[in-house]
């Protein structure tokens, strides 16, 4: 064994994979993973734990994987996360917790990321479940969304013993691990209905098809029905389009329109009602995550794709691993290019799309390197589909509906990141309605700060 | 549970439900609508809230089987439950400030139409209501129009009931008798709410039409139901579905409303196929 290698995990070869929408990585067996938390040096000081967001005991965790001490590994993850099956897949570890493990200094960091999934996976198929809180104290909490943030919080003040009702408005929980995050990344039935069902025994209730701000709103919720404080969770689902002529034609999707009906309403699966426009030759604009799913939903479901982006590779903000399982799947990738308009044919569906070239010039705000058009390199691809996947902001239902809730000009809710309290008493929020569309562990630690100031606020009170 | 506590034929192909749903019932205005599913593998599908009773917590549907989900909901009977039903969404219609109105309506949009022209009747708003079918077996509703408008104008395109003709020769007559409106309200086919819209426009006449794009959840979160207004893109599920006639790009409308004809037509083949008993 190289120690300074990780051990390699099982991955769906990517011909076969390109077709289906079973899961891509397999994950480890007890050997694999057993070996791999042998390369975990138990720092004394561990980087690794400041590197996550929600500060789970990392060695503490993996010496009990080294011990074949499965069920003790889980419960020291389950007193920091309640959803370590979904963030062992998704969670971008080489920016977290591996970027700062020593191990990587010399070699590849520890595996952490996997070894928390091999755990979880370990614990739901053991079906070992988190315990639930001896004591109830009566209060009641609302948190609003399903997402991770809301179900991170509902979970946290549960253990704690409160009464926690979650208001979703799809008809099923679970957010962007539900209707954004695909199949394929991100099991449905096995990993994140089970996680959820983790929450739920915790003794979290779900009302879904509820929209706060139109079923009923924050105001109602704690005047008339007795919550005596509200987590916004409502997660940044607004998409952004580009603005460019042709951008209504038939054949243009958002990527959330996209991805809800393939993972939401399961359009893949022919037994299932909802509609999906396959596409022979389909072009995905952006370059983040949302993008590479989508692409990749659009190859499995038998299109030729090609990723269009307006930087070059070093700056697309997708995870690394995702960009190279696209690759290796058969994605194209148009880099240095911008679309600047949709050509439509007479009955108006896309016939293709007039794109230039870019380079790079000058950092901007953002310290990336502002992409310049090119002088005379206008072209045209031809295309059936085009998907936008440039980004989403928090949707102003809940802000416009309630009185002395503050948005600051990005829309996103003000909250205080300690405690997530917003401008409004005794109503707190986190995750992406406050910080734009981020990441799932970002928005589980702002779940979990704010149960604490929940819990803070409601005992001083 | 959303129960389904009332079903009535109103003509061949369009069926009146009445569904319990008390958080919905208390909050529904005119102009909003709900989205169902009648079951786990069906698709959402939008439908406008016709009538509420806040007291016995129902909500009122009027649907025309058009496809696969209406023809499955039109199999489902009294007693039986749906699978979700969410709501109130949308942003109710602007019924205040307003003396003299004209609403209308073309075919199944008349349902939509209904509680708008109730809603104005009620609250003393001169309410004219001309109202368009094909044919004299397709008309609803006729009685709960005249009741709650002072005037009421049915036309039918093969003469078989009312006036013969189209809406707007009706709407056209009316407003060269000399008629004031504040304000017309549209709701019925594409194609008719474009040609309401034209005409209105050529007498200056401030003109709201009722969209009714293609959606998913309803909730501001997919861009589905984007349309162009005034040049600007618009999400009807939040935005609307009410919006400027003499805006929308009706053309846009008419071509994303076909979008998945293709599908939608196995969809309704194998409907069929399960739901024989029901009319096509
Ligand atoms: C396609 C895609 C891929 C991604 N991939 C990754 C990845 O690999 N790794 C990663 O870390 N992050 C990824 N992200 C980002 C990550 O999923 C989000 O940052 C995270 O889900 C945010 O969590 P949240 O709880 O704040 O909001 P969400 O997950 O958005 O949940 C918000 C919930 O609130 C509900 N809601 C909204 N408004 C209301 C209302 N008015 N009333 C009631 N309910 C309401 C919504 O229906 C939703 O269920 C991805 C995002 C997308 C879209
Ligand atoms: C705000 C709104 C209010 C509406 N109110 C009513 C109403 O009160 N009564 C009524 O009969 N109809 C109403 N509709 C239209 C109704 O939603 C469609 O007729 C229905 O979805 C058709 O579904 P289907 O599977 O039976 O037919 P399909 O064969 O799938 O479709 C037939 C046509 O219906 C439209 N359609 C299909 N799927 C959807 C969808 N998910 N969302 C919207 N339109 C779709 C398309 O134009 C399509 O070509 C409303 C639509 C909207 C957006
Ligand atoms: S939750 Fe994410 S950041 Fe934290 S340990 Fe797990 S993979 Fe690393
Ligand atoms: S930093 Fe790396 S080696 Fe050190 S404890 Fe954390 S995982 Fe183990
Ligand atoms: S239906 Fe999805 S945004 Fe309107
Ligand atoms: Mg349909």
């Amino acid at each position: 064994m190289d120690v300074l290698k990780k051990v390699p995990i099982k991955e769906q070869d990517p011909q076969v994979r390109a077709h289906n929408f079973d899961e891509v990585c397999l994950g480890y067996e007890l050997e694999e993973a057993m070996e791999e938390a042998s390369r975990c040096i138990q720092c004394k000081n561990p980087k690794c734990v400041s590197g996550c967001p929600v500060s789970i005991d990392i060695p503490g965790f993996i010496k009990e994987v080294e011990n074949n001490n499965i069920e003790a590994a889980f419960k020291i993850i389950s007193d920091y996360s309640a959803l370590p099956a979904v963030c062992g897949r998704v969670c971008p570890q080489e920016t977290q917790c591996e970027q700062v493990c020593i191990r990587g200094i010399k070699g590849d960091p520890v595996s952490i990321g996997k070894l928390e999934r091999f755990v979880a996976d370990w614990a739901r198929n053991h079906n070992i479940k988190p315990e639930p809180p001896k004591e109830k104290n009566g209060k009641k909490v609302a948190v609003i969304g399903s997402g991770p943030a809301g179900l991170t919080c509902a979970g946290e003040l549960a253990k704690l013993g409160y009464d926690v009702t979650i208001f979703e408005a799809l008809h099923e929980p679970g957010g962007v691990l539900l209707y954004g995050i695909p199949e394929f990344r991100l099991p449905k039935e096995e990993v994140v209905k089970a996680e959820i069902n983790n929450v739920i025994s915790l003794g979290v209730k779900i009302e879904t098809n509820v929209i706060i701000g139109r079923s009923t709103t924050i105001d109602e919720l704690m005047e008339d029905e007795g919550f005596e404080a509200v987590f916004i969770g409502s997660g940044a689902g607004l998409p952004k389009f580009m603005g460019i002529p042709g951008e209504n034609a038939n054949g243009v999707f958002s990527a959330n329109e996209y991805l809800t009906r393939n993972n939401l309403m399961k359009a893949y699966d022919t037994s299932y009602d909802t509609p999906i426009i396959t596409g022979k030759r389909v072009a995905v604009v952006g370059g983040g995550n949302v993008a590479m799913d989508a692409a990749r939903t659009a190859l499995r479901l038998g299109a030729d794709v090609t990723v269009v982006y307006r930087r070059s590779e070093a700056e697309l903000p997708a995870r690394v691993e995702e960009v190279h399982h696209a690759k290796e799947e058969g994605i194209k990738f148009k880099l240095l290019t911008n679309p600047t308009e949709i050509l439509v044919n007479e009955d108006g569906w896309v016939s293709g799309m007039r794109c230039v070239e870019m380079e790079l010039g000058e950092p901007d705000e953002s310290g990336r390197r502002r992409p310049v058009v090119k002088k005379d390199s206008e072209f045209v691809m031809e295309l059936d589909t085009v998907i936008m996947s440039l980004g989403t902001s928090p949707n102003p239902l809940i802000s416009s509906t309630t009185e002395g809730l503050e948005i600051n000009k990005w829309k996103c809710i003000i909250a205080d990141e300690e405690t997530g309290l917003t401008t409004r008493e005794g109503v707190f929020a986190g995750g992406d309605a406050v910080t734009g569309a981020a990441t799932v562990i970002l928005a589980m630690g702002a779940g979990k700060a704010a149960a604490k100031g929940i819990h803070e606020y409601l005992t001083s009170k | 549970m959303f129960r389904i506590i009332k079903k009535k034929e109103l003509n061949p192909t369009v069926t009146l439900m009445e569904v319990e749903a008390p958080l919905i019932a208390k909050k529904a205005q005119p102009g909003q609508f709900v989205i169902l599913r009648t079951d786990e593998g069906g698709e959402r599908i939008p439908l406008t809230i016709a009538d509420y009773n806040r007291e016995q917590g129902t909500v009122t549907i009027i649907y025309q089987i058009v496809g696969a989900t209406t023809r499955i909901l039109n199999s489902m009977s009294v007693g039986d439950c749906l699978q979700d039903f969410v709501g109130p969404l949308g942003r109710p219609t602007v019924t205040e400030g307003k003396k003299k109105v004209a609403v209308v309506g073309g075919g199944v949009g008349c349902a939509i139409a209904y509680p708008v022209v109730k809603k104005f009747h009620e609250q003393g708003t001169k309410v004219h209501a001309i109202i368009g079918f094909r044919s004299n077996e397709l008309v609803i509703l006729e009685e709960e129009f005249r009741s709650n408008s002072s005037k009421l104008v049915l036309m039918s395109d093969d003469g078989s009931c009312g006036e013969k003709g189209l809406v707007t020769d009706a709407l056209k007559k009316l407003i060269e008798s000399g008629e004031q409106y504040d304000e017309v309200i549209t709701i019925g086919p594409l194609i008719m709410m474009k040609y309401v819209s034209m005409l209105t426009k050529q007498y200056g006449i401030k003109t709201v039409a009722s969209m009714n794009p293609i959606m998913i959840d309803g909730t501001g979160m997919c861009g589905g139901c984007r349309l162009s207004v005034g040049g600007k893109t618009q999400f009807a599920c939040v935005d609307g579905p009410e919006f400027n006639g003499h805006e929308i790009d009706f053309d846009e409308a008419i071509a994303r409303s076909d979008m998945y004809k293709e599908f939608e037509q196995k969809k309704q083949d194998e409907a069929c196929k399960l739901y024989q008993k029901e009319v096509s």
